[in-house]
């Protein structure tokens, strides 16, 4: 590889946006909850900006939009709470290990990317079915509880979770903003647009999605884990309802995939009117909820961002 | 011109079910030298440029390069061991701009620095460097490639209809760029259509038809040879 030249791209225009958006992330949710008494909206709100963001890393990134991602949130749960139960390693570490565990079922998972589009996507649900009924049977519930899920409410402690929520959601936008800046983000721009003259230019088409499905696996993992702490008692539905992975996508596309800040802004939008109408006009909420998809796909097909972007200025 | 081949294939086969695309193909290529490759439509000769760049592997035969057997490498890893290739149909990468197609070749697939600016003006595109490759006119993008294939330093560079569309003015600049690329002791192969374009920058001619080696020499030997003239109006 060639480790001279081309330059970089420039380090200013980057890694300051990049920084200033990672600090407006963390000093929102550290000072929000002294303003809004509702920590569990905000740990949620969290959560799937972190599911979101790790989501746009592949799909934003690759082009592969995986229907089963809560298969890795679920797997993250519960190889966290196992972990919990079975060893005597603090709950924070056992969210990382369970991030890792996760990592190390997308290695299993990974022939799946040789299929493409929406075999692709049909095929992660699908996988993410496995793993749901893998972690609900009921012979295995000696091991996963069955239908009747864990409980790691000895290890129960909100604010460590919230803040450990916090670092994965400052995890996946931080990646993104290495996928988007770095030369590793530029080969997986070319991989997307066309991966036979990817290769061409000396990319390792293979090799590099496969890098990108285990980040994104990891970061699902991770904010499973934490996810699961936070709740400390929960069934497998809970971990694994396809809720999780239609939010993840609709909140990346609604911001818009391949930046930064889209993925965040959507999950923060949508998810505030989600509560907002769910709660003031539960007779209204699936209306207005789909009037506003629809409205966006008609008109902003590329997400929020495309809004500045159409106008000549430049985000991140 | 060195007599030690750059290039050998030795009874290359390339199979799409039951029918033989390329079918015991043999032959090689100098370094410096333009190879022309010619035939009716479906001869193989895109087949022929797509085994020796690796997007395709040879079901049988051997392809060697510089002295290493190399048909079993993926595309990514010719492409540092210095084999390239342009596209019938362009493909740049259309949301990025002319640079970054440029930059992303030099950094991934090059094995010594490159420099980029050079290959822009080599290109003639430097004054689009910032433009999004998606704007470019089909000629551009011709060119685009080319750049992004050179901009890997290749030894040995496949070059696939690169005249087809171009207007006279087009294809004499293109011509000049080609033969000055071979001065420069890149080997080419260049599959085309148009033979007076082929005429002017090519040494040799290998004629293919229904996947087999026709005809080798000179396209003046060729436009004579009967078998040659029936294969190309289904005499």
């Amino acid at each position: 590889m060639n480790e001279t030249l081309p330059p970089e791209p420039n380090r200013l225009r980057t890694i300051v946006p990049s920084a200033l958006t990672l600090a407006a992330i963390a000093l929102a949710f550290i000072v929000a909850p002294h303003l809004y008494g509702n920590r569990s909206l905000l740990f949620s709100m969290m959560t799937f900006v972190a599911l979101a963001q790790g989501l746009n890393l592949l799909y934003g990134f690759t082009g592969y939009l995986p229907f089963g991602y809560v298969g890795f949130f679920g797997t993250g749960a519960y190889a966290t709470s196992l972990l919990v139960l079975h060893t005597h390693v603090p709950a924070i570490a056992c969210v990382a290990l369970g991030g890792i565990c996760t990592v190390i079922v997308a290695i299993i998972l990974g022939p799946l990317l040789r299929l493409a589009g929406a075999y692709f996507a049909i095929a992660s649900l699908a996988a993410s079915q496995i793993l749901y009924n893998i972690f609900s049977n009921q012979d295995l519930a000696s091991v996963t509880g069955g239908p009747y899920g864990l409980k790691i409410d000895q290890v129960y402690n909100p604010t460590a979770s919230y803040f450990t929520m916090l670092a994965i959601a400052l995890l996946a936008t931080g990646l993104a903003a290495h996928f988007r800046f770095s030369r590793f983000g530029m080969a997986l721009r070319a991989m997307n647009q066309d991966p036979t003259s990817a290769s061409m230019a000396g990319i390792d088409v293979v090799r590099q999605r496969l890098v990108v499905w285990l980040i994104s696996a990891g970061v699902a993992g991770l904010a499973g884990g934490a996810y699961a702490w936070n709740l400390s008692v929960f069934y497998p539905d809970a971990v694994f309802t396809l809720q999780i992975s239609v939010f993840a996508i609709v909140f990346a596309l609604f911001g818009g995939v391949g930046t930064v800040l889209g993925p965040v802004i959507g999950a923060v939008v949508l998810y505030a009117i989600y509560n907002t109408v769910g709660i003031s006009a539960p007779q209204y909420f699936e209306f207005i909820y789909g009037l506003l998809i629809v409205v966006l796909v008609l008109f902003l097909p590329n997400g929020l961002m495309s809004l500045l972007t159409r106008r000549g200025v430049r985000v991140i | 011109m060195s007599s030690e081949p750059l290039l050998e294939l030795d009874g290359v086969v390339k199979r799409f079910g039951g029918l033989a695309a390329l079918d015991g193909v043999n032959f090689t290529v100098a370094p410096g030298e333009i190879l022309g490759l010619v035939g009716p439509n479906g001869s193989g000769k895109t087949t022929a440029i797509n085994v020796i760049s690796g997007v395709y592997h040879a079901d049988a035969g051997s392809i060697t390069f510089c002295g290493r057997r190399i048909d079993r490498l993926p595309a990514f890893r010719r492409v540092p061991l210095g084999i390239n290739r342009t596209f019938q149909v362009p493909k740049p990468f259309h949301a990025m701009t002319v640079r970054e197609n440029i930059e992303v070749a030099a950094y991934f697939g090059a094995h010594t620095p490159v420099d980029v600016d050079a290959v822009l003006e080599e290109v003639e595109l430097a004054r689009h460097a910032g433009e999004l490759a998606s704007g470019l006119t089909v000629n551009q993008q011709k060119r685009l490639d080319l750049g992004r294939a050179l901009a890997t330093g290749p030894k040995l560079l496949l070059v696939d209809e690169i005249g087809a569309g171009l207007n006279p003015g087009e294809l004499s600049v293109v011509a000049t760029l080609l033969s000055s690329l071979a001065a420069r002791g890149i080997a080419l192969i260049v599959v085309e259509h148009l033979l007076d374009f082929l005429n002017r920058i090519a040494q040799r001619v290998m004629v293919l038809n229904a996947g087999r080696m026709l005809f080798e020499g000179s396209l003046e030997d060729a436009s004579r040879n009967p078998d040659v003239v029936a294969a190309f109006i289904g005499g």
